[in-house]
């Protein structure tokens, strides 16, 4: 009879919790590695279109960007509603761009000053207006390549 | 008595918590960049010495009006067929020099596709996604072109080895040889895409 009588009343063991720190330091380093710090506080919206056809947008340390869109609603007060160029962290003008594509090409090592690209990221509701005088800004420039950054997706997308 | 067993140990359960603030923190932060897009080349500033003087039939002139609709080739297109089309105009093969065409071989369309030049024109209130789309199915007539080209030649899509080749990653006796398969299906069909300055609405 002993033999019942000394079994435990059901309790369940507890669940050692001792490699949960190791769960979430992993986690962590993922997400310590992962994360790009943002240098400049967008100022517009940009809602980006999407696109198929993409390429990937390699080497960080070669991109210029130029963000084109509404102002947000902070300051639309300020600066209205129609579409307005951000170059790093304010607005500017079209004829802005020039002078901010030769400082940044400058601020950049000699053998990268050729192979520098331009990454247009503009708001989707913005007019071809705007975009085709940043365009003649940096042929004047000569800063030729530029990539239009998309979102990856359907580009019909776009029309609705 | 002497102390036995050495120093007490640290309690560590609170290391999770620590852990857990800054996975939160990181978690929050993130932003997953958008880094993809249409790589475009812009036409440099001095025009060509020389007038090139281009047959009128090698070019595909593509209008995009402030409402957003289409004109390719004077004639009303949608969107969706903007591709087919433009890939028909590239593929024509008119004067039969071509021998990897697979187009119809019409005399009044294009002659081969080093000839062909796609001309893109757009109004100053054209809406910027209406452009991206236009320019998204242009490249990806070019696209398909050399994946069917690339196909045939070494049995896998151009886009696949491009991005291959491109990627800073890839070692660099993999880039080697693919350098010049990449060249060779470029050359095939050269994308030849021109942007006129935008029109003014009236």
């Amino acid at each position: 009879m002993s033999k019942f009588t000394k079994k435990k009343d059901g309790d369940l063991p507890a669940v050692s919790t001792a490699s949960l720190p190791d769960i979430v330091f992993m986690l962590l380093f993922f997400f310590m590695t992962v994360t790009v710090m943002k240098d400049s506080s967008l100022m517009v919206e940009n809602v980006l279109p999407n696109a198929s056809e993409v390429k990937k947008l390699e080497k960080k340390d070669r991109v210029l960007y130029i963000y084109v869109g509404r102002p947000t609603r902070d300051y639309q007060k300020v600066f209205g509603t129609e579409p307005k160029i951000q170059l790093n962290d304010k607005f500017a003008s079209v004829t802005d761009i020039g002078p901010f594509i030769l400082e940044e090409r400058a601020k950049k090592p000699q053998e990268l000053q050729n192979v520098l690209t331009t990454a247009l990221k503009v708001d989707k509701n913005a007019n071809m207006g705007l975009i085709s005088d940043i365009k003649q800004q940096l042929r004047k420039v000569n800063a030729l390549k530029v990539n239009y950054t998309t979102y990856e997706g359907d580009a019909f997308r776009n029309i609705e | 008595m002497a102390r036995r067993g050495g120093p007490p140990e640290v309690n560590a359960g609170s290391m999770a918590d620590i852990a857990f603030l800054l996975l939160i923190f990181f978690l929050v932060t993130t932003t997953i960049e958008t880094d993809a897009g249409l790589d475009r080349m812009l036409p440099p500033m001095e025009p060509p010495d020389t007038d090139v003087v281009i047959k009128q039939k090698n070019i595909f002139t593509v209008n995009i009006n402030k409402s957003g609709q289409l004109l390719a080739e004077e004639e009303l297109t949608n969107l969706k067929d903007l591709r087919r089309k433009a890939m028909a105009f590239l593929d024509n093969g008119g004067d039969g020099t071509c021998n990897y065409c697979k187009g119809r071989k019409d005399a009044s369309s294009s002659d081969n596709p080093t000839k062909a030049i796609i001309s893109l024109k757009n109004d100053r209130e054209t809406k910027y996604g209406t452009y991206i789309t236009v320019q998204n199915e242009l490249v990806g007539a070019y696209n398909d072109l050399r994946n069917r080209e690339a196909q045939r030649l070494f049995g896998r899509d151009f886009t696949d080895m491009e991005a291959e080749f491109l990627n800073p990653e890839t070692p660099s006796s993999i880039r080697d040889d693919l350098k010049p398969k990449v060249q060779q299906v470029q050359e095939l069909f050269p994308q030849k895409l021109s942007e006129a300055e935008t029109s003014t609405s009236n």
